[in-house]
């Protein structure tokens, strides 16, 4: 018994070996050779946006951009919280995923849906009531790059007001960057949108 | 699309699918397992292995090769993480500390593939690549191997052979999970999922300030992480990283992966046994289940009762906007009916009731419809016991698919059936006595944190891998008796199964008579589902009614 224990020990790690150079080594690195083909490339390096030669975010990384003066000046639209984030807004850590893991009856995270839902609304300048879920909730990722249409829609006037765009250019901004990848939830890419407004900033006349 | 219309079309499309491939692929893995002849490729494989492949083993002996098999498996995959500095690609991610890598090594040797590691924090490509996905395949070729053994105890007649290991995991490998995982980490790749040897990289954010994005070779290992019912993610977040997961599409992919092989599992069976309808009965009974479980979550997550959910709006916490309600509890409803444990979402933050059902789908035993091969044995064990209890209500001796059901059948299936329940009480009892490590652990309070506690030890029992994540688990005690709840509830079920396949494969057929009960009716699938729950409330409903029902009710 003890002796064909040892026997299948020994035939087991043969095979081991044998799979692991197939399925550990061939495999994925196959996987990785048929990725660099073009159109297939710049989605297996996560799908990155750049602009003028710098890589500025990828298009399924939300990163909540950060501005440094009064909120009702911020020009720049939001992403959902992350529970990587040092405070109850503000950017995650994207080289570090995952959520809060907090209940619904955690009183912290009673707290912390108030506060977000205070401080998003004195941002756009609504009362609390009118601030959207998705806005006071962090993702499971911590990266999300979506909010929804609704959240969007709250920001557009903030945005318009303190970049100088007309409220109607923004919203179809908005529009343009909003979808519903065929069959999901309809939803607007942040980064997309904060760079589309960016561009048609620059080409304004100041 | 609103978030509810967008779920149901997913549902739509899934069920869809599923039933499309149904018949192929069902007969084709019941031709992979009952085939005479090997391909060329894998002849070429048995000569390296020095293994016969014509030379077939008694229960006793396959027992043995899967023990070695995993054994030396768990012992590799342990010496990998303790040796990653020396090792390529670790992005100077250090060694794995001892009690992270007795568990990881466990937890993906025995398809469990819970994670007290953060992917992109912890783990080199090295790591990632050679240790945890080569388990991915194996820990599910093994599963599905173990299922086909069951099965042919039931066809074979009046001998002790039930086949060899070492073909079952080889062409497991080779002709099912291998070429599907080639074609589908393309797609996912297509569709947005990366496949990067980089660790990450700097981008300048438009605000002017810099991050680090991690990236990973993730498309070929989310591909056989969901087809062969693993779960275990490249990165934290699991299938919520948009990384790994980043489209309703790849979501609808995902779910549909692991959900293929379980449910196909159904057919192969009935072609083996030579009646598809009792393949179709057990294929309901799981169904059935499966979209009672979804419905209460659907429910519960619309209809939320926490007051952070209430404050908030909705119960948007731990989910993606692109999956809304209506996908992530899809995802979270067929990950823990199968023993996948891949997240979409973060179902420690799901309501009372909305967390529940993904607890309560592992504490059925993972039969709706169950992880890839353990899904199959694990409901013949279930059809064993309430064709027992059907014998014991009319007095006569049970059969099932022509063969009886003795003293030792029942005494096998009934510690199948046992160990789960028992490492889940025992484990999670175990830790609430232990202060000192629930405080530093649990991540809630209140019923919430009891449920974090038992979710944890129903996923490692089940080898399911899903967590309410909270739970922070890297302590020496929950290290390790976590690992050995994942030993416990593989290996013990895998040894009973083995035995109960030597025991029916040794017996004659014994013909239909007028009173045998007819095993492809709903009379004996009702039976079936109440023994299903039936089981699983007499057994949990106090632990249960501590933690998520106190919760749903509050």
């Amino acid at each position: 018994m003890l002796k064909s224990l040892f026997s299948q020990c020994r035939a087991a790690l043969r095979v081991l070996l044998v799979f692991t150079l197939l399925l550990g080594v061939v495999y994925p690195l196959g996987v990785w050779a048929v990725s660099r083909l073009p159109g297939l490339e710049h989605r297996a390096e996560g799908s990155l946006i750049e602009r003028n030669g710098t890589v500025v975010g990828s298009s399924l990384i939300g990163i909540d951009p950060v501005f440094d003066g009064p909120p009702t000046r911020d020009p720049w639209f939001h992403t959902r919280p992350s529970a990587s984030a040092e405070g109850p807004l503000g950017p995650g850590d994207p080289s570090a995923s995952g959520g809060s893991n907090k209940s619904a009856f955690d009183p912290g995270q009673v707290e912390l849906v108030r506060q977000r839902r205070q401080l998003v609304a004195e941002r756009e300048n609504v009362p609390p009531s009118a601030v959207p879920a998705d806005a006071v909730t962090a993702s499971a990722s911590g990266v999300d790059p979506d909010i929804s249409e609704a959240y969007a829609d709250l920001q557009t006037a903030r945005v318009a007001r303190n970049t100088g765009l007309s409220e109607a250019r923004v919203r179809d901004l908005v529009a343009e960057h909003t979808s519903t990848h065929g069959i999901g939830v309809r939803s607007v890419n942040v980064l997309e949108l904060n760079l589309a407004v960016r561009d048609a900033r620059s080409t304004l006349v100041p | 699309m609103p978030d509810s219309w967008a779920g149901l079309v997913q549902v739509a499309i899934l069920l869809g699918a599923l039933a499309l491939v149904y018949r192929p692929f069902g007969d084709y893995l019941a031709r992979v397992y009952t085939s005479e002849q090997h391909w060329k490729a894998e002849r070429a494989l048995y000569r390296l292995f020095r293994v016969n492949p014509s030379s077939e083993q008694r229960w006793s002996t396959y027992a043995v090769s899967v023990l070695a098999f995993s054994f030396v498996s768990i012992v590799v995959l342990y010496l990998l993480q303790r040796l990653q500095p020396v090792l390529p690609w670790n992005f100077g991610r250090g060694a794995i500390e001892p009690g992270m890598a007795f568990n990881t090594a466990i937890s993906f040797v025995t398809n469990t593939n819970w994670q007290s590691y953060a992917g992109e924090v912890a783990m080199g490509h090295f790591v990632q690549l050679a240790g945890l996905t080569v388990q991915n395949f194996l820990s599910a070729a093994v599963g599905i191997a173990v299922a086909v053994v069951l099965v042919r105890g039931f066809v074979r007649r009046s001998t002790d052979r039930l086949g060899n290991f070492w073909v079952d995991l080889t062409r497991g490998t080779i002709r099912v999970l291998l070429p599907i995982s080639v074609v589908v980490a393309v797609v996912l790749v297509a569709l947005g999922v990366v496949q990067s040897l980089r660790s990450g990289v700097t981008v300048s954010n438009p605000d002017g300030s810099q991050s680090t994005i991690a990236l990973a070779p993730a498309a070929s290992q989310e591909a056989i992480k969901e087809l062969g019912t693993n779960g275990g993610g490249i990165f934290n977040a699991n299938s919520s990283h948009p990384f790994e997961n980043p489209s309703s599409w790849t979501n609808l992919l995902e779910i549909f992966l692991l959900l293929v092989i379980p449910v196909s599992m159904t057919r192969a069976f009935g072609t083996m046994v030579g009646s598809r309808r009792q393949g179709y009965t057990l294929l309901s009974v799981m169904g059935v289940l499966w979209g009672v479980m979804l419905a209460v979550a659907w429910w519960a997550e619309t209809h939320p009762n926490g007051p952070a959910a209430l404050l908030a709006g909705a119960s948007l916490e731990g989910k993606e906007q692109r999956f809304g309600i209506g996908q992530s509890v899809l995802f979270a409803t067929s990950t823990t009916g199968t023993s996948t444990g891949a997240v979409n979402s973060m179902h420690d933050s799901f309501s009372g009731l909305g967390g529940g059902v993904p607890l309560l789908n592992m504490l059925l035993g993972e039969v709706t419809p169950g992880g890839v091969g353990a899904g199959l044995y694990g409901i013949l064990v279930l059809a064993v016991i309430a064709m027992f209890l059907a014998g014991l209500m009319v007095g006569r001796t049970p059969e099932y698919l022509g063969k009886k059901l003795g003293r030792r059948e029942v005494t096998c299936a009934a510690v199948a059936m046992l160990a789960m329940p028992t490492v889940v009480l025992l484990g999670t009892g175990a830790a609430l006595l232990m202060p000192g490590e629930l405080d530093t652990a649990l991540n809630n309070t209140g019923p919430h944190g009891l449920s974090e506690v038992l979710y944890a030890y129903a996923s490692a029992g089940n080898n399911n891998g899903s967590a309410f994540a909270g739970l922070t688990v890297t302590s020496d005690w929950f290290q390790s008796s976590l690992g050995i709840a994942m030993l416990i509830g593989r290996f013990i079920p895998i040894i009973a199964v083995l035995c109960l396949a030597g025991s029916l494969a040794a017996q004659r057929k014994v013909p239909e008579t007028p009173g045998t009960l007819p095993t492809t009716s709903p009379l004996f699938g009702s039976l079936l589902a109440g023994t299903v729950v039936l089981v699983a409330a007499l057994t949990f409903i106090p632990a249960l009614a501590l933690g998520p029902i106190a919760e749903a009710l509050a």
